[in-house]
């Protein structure tokens, strides 16, 4: 049996996805960036394919994501993560019409399509403020893990207001506020606040939709996905695989391109069955 | 299919021989470069040969006026846009913000406010200082540029009030009272800046000249109508973002003049051949493209480049009307009969129209989206420039909404490099493209023509 593999080089972390014909994940891979950023790419998919206990010659057609996608030399063809998260959020969530992703340096609200295409996006520009390195910092000043940013949050009571929108002077009004006495929950809630408002903003810009789903790293933050879904005031899908979304919707498309439309497909698995 | 090709009428210039329709190679970029260079070349010694030397702006400048009073016309937007074009904005741009200027003005500012610190040096060669500048209202800024000069060089500075849009869903018609009451009001204005002119340059108001120089921007404007036109084929032999800028340069700098009128002339001329061979721009036209608001002239190129290897050709851009000088050049054509008059009635229109462009602006594009075939509308904000990027979001908001045309909105800046970041730029229109792609199948797309519905009215 065939198989094929999305690969998404973003700006923290490398994701790889191998998927079979029938579109089950059957291996997959995750880097954070701490290699060469030549390296990062064959060695995420070489652990996806240790997962998923395969070799090489097994794989039928690999597509690149990601900003670094045109550093996976070994792809077949590139995809940008727009359209990427939008097939995988669809992929997993059929009637989702709305991608949020939060990733280390992009904010993206999507409108989708009901077979995942595109509608229309927008993006956070020239700025990261409302993006994962906004928690980043925040984890920084607070010398606190990424992990335990959103579980501590939701223990605030009063939350404080982060008004800067540049992420670097965000550190600062962090530190400044911890130094007035704010407690560490209520300073953080104001910076999930401030990254969901940009958030949201994104979202309306594009139109609203009934059902939204949510992808990227930041979507392992409890907090963020309850501020998000009390701000748009729609259900949002939130998968135990979120960060592998922009890798999965990759080799969605790979799996277009090795074996073509559902027909050939259900075809092709009766005729191997 | 057909369009809308008008001809162009024979003006009486004072001793020029009839033209000889000789069929000569012409390459518009190269033509067009020669031009700017003889441009440049002409203000060089404008000081020091004590001619008279005027600052305008593209848009509401009164260079009929202007010329027949022989001044020297500088552009100090062009000069600015220029210094991007050539990869030298950075430094001018430094200049000022050392100076004391915040990075959020608008870029041409800085960069003519840096080639002010730097003794009018330009990198086209030495620009020389005005004697009087003509600006309106028509952007807030050009007042308080105009000021700046007003001020360095001790100079007057003349500013046109030119009445815009005073009540919602109101679209000014030429001939109705407000027009008109508007047309006197901008008349009586260009009376002031006559003898202003007179007393600058000790020379008489000669009405026959400015007749004469309306002639020939009515002939200009006609070709340049048509060569609009032209672009309605597919596939479309040029990209308004990129062939379309020269062509745009020489309808400002040369407007009213033998040259200017010859440049277009020939233009189109070239353009009908490039139509006749069935020659595209890019050779395997996919996707006809709407560009909206001002270039990014330090990356444009690059622009292009990214769109183009999409096979995605911007058939048409807003920017080509609105900095051409007016909104809808059918009814912008002069009455030489009445000079003075027909100057201010089509001044007050044209400038009524581009006041008013935010309003109607989705309007018009519907239109535009429609005659050009247009499968997509790009939307270039301006970081320094709001005037231009407010409305953006509501007509983009129209286009992509309500008519289901795809969108794609990328910021950058007119000539400031610092907000250029190719990757984050290729990612979106890599994503318009893909967007586009999957709408219409992944098989590359023959090139199809465009149906005709409405053309030119002239």
């Amino acid at each position: 049996m065939k198989y094929v593999a999305g690969v998404d080089v973003g700006s923290t972390q490398t994701k790889a996805v191998i998927i079979d014909r029938n579109r089950t994940i059957v291996g997959r891979a995750l880097l954070d960036m701490e290699t060469s950023m030549m390296t990062i790419a064959p060695d995420a998919y070489r652990a996806a394919l240790k997962n998923a206990d395969l070799t090489e010659d097994q794989i039928e057609y690999v597509t690149a994501t990601g900003y670094g996608r045109y550093n996976v030399t070994f792809g077949n063809e590139q995809v940008t993560e727009i359209s990427c998260h939008a097939r995988g959020a669809v992929h997993l969530f059929p009637q989702t019409r709305m991608v949020i992703d939060i990733g280390g340096q992009d904010t993206k609200a999507i409108r989708v399509g009901p077979e995942g295409q595109v509608e229309d996006f927008t993006m956070n520009d020239k700025c990261a403020a409302g993006t994962g390195r906004f928690l980043g910092a925040a984890s920084y000043a607070l010398e606190m893990p990424l992990s335990d940013l959103g579980p501590l949050s939701l223990k605030s009571t009063n939350p404080v207001r982060i008004t800067t929108t540049c992420t670097v002077f965000a550190e600062s009004e962090i530190i400044s506020h911890l130094a007035k006495g704010c407690l560490p929950e209520d300073v953080l809630m104001g910076v999930h606040h401030a990254i969901t408002s940009r958030c949201v903003s994104l979202a309306r810009r594009v139109g609203i939709e009934s059902e939204a789903t949510f992808t990227g790293g930041v979507s392992r933050n409890v907090a963020m996905v309850q501020l998000l879904s009390q701000q748009l005031g729609i259900p949002i899908n939130v998968s135990p695989d979120a960060h592998f979304i922009g890798a999965l919707g990759a080799a969605l498309f790979a799996h277009d391109r090795a074996f073509g439309g559902t027909q050939q497909i259900a075809a092709a698995v009766a005729e191997e069955a | 299919m057909t369009t809308a090709i008008v001809e162009v009428p024979s003006v009486r210039t004072s001793n020029a021989p009839a033209r000889q329709a000789v069929w000569t190679p012409f390459n518009a970029r190269d033509e067009g470069q020669r031009l700017f260079k003889e441009w440049y070349a002409s203000l060089e010694q404008a000081n020091e040969r004590k001619e008279p030397v005027a600052n305008v702006f593209v848009m509401g400048n009164a260079i009929e006026i202007l010329r027949s009073f022989d001044f020297h016309m500088v552009f100090p937007e062009i000069n600015s846009l220029q210094t991007g074009v050539r990869k030298t904005s950075a430094e001018f741009i430094r200049v000022s913000e050392d100076y004391g200027m915040s990075p959020d003005v608008c870029s041409y500012v800085k960069a003519d406010m840096g080639m002010m610190l730097k003794e009018e040096e330009h990198p086209t060669g030495k620009i020389p200082r005005p004697d009087i500048s003509v600006s309106s209202n028509m952007c807030g800024t050009f007042i308080k540029w105009a000021e700046i000069w007003e001020r360095r060089y001790k100079m007057p500075s003349f500013v046109l009030d030119l009445p815009g849009q005073r009540t919602s869903n109101w679209v000014v018609r030429p001939g109705d009272a407000q027009h008109s009451a508007d047309s006197r009001w901008v008349e009586d204005q260009f009376k002031d800046l006559i003898a202003k002119c007179e007393k600058i340059t000790g020379k008489r108001f000669d009405i026959d000249r400015l007749a004469e120089i309306q002639g020939r921007v009515n002939q200009m404007v006609i070709h340049w109508n048509n060569v609009m036109e032209l672009n309605r084929m597919c596939p479309a032999p040029y990209n308004a973002m990129l062939d379309g800028l020269t062509y745009i340069g020489i309808m400002n700098v040369y407007r009213g003049t033998v040259e200017g009128v010859d440049f277009m002339r020939r233009l189109e001329e070239d353009i009908r051949a490039k139509v006749a061979r069935g020659e595209g721009r890019v050779p395997e036209e996919r996707f006809r493209l709407l560009f909206s608001g001002t270039p990014c002239y330090v990356s444009m190129r690059r622009l292009v480049e990214l769109f183009e290897s999409w096979g995605g050709v911007f058939a048409y851009s807003d920017y080509l009307t609105f900095a051409a000088g007016g909104m809808d050049a059918a009814e912008l054509l002069y009455d030489t009969s009445r000079p003075l008059e027909s100057l201010a009635e089509v001044t007050a229109l044209a400038a009524q129209r581009g006041l008013s462009n935010q309003f109607f602006a989705h309007e018009r594009m519907e239109k535009q989206i429609h005659d050009y075939g247009v499968d997509g509308v790009v939307f270039h904000g301006i970081k320094s420039c709001r005037f231009v990027s407010a409305g953006m979001a509501d007509t983009r908001d129209y286009i992509s909404k309500r008519l289901g045309i795809p969108t794609l909105y990328i910021e950058s800046d007119l000539i400031d490099p610092r907000y250029w970041s190719d990757a984050q730029i290729k990612n979106r229109v890599d994503a318009f493209f893909e967007a586009l792609q999957q709408r219409v199948g992944a098989g590359p797309m023959r090139g199809r023509e465009v149906p005709t519905r409405t053309g030119c009215a002239l």
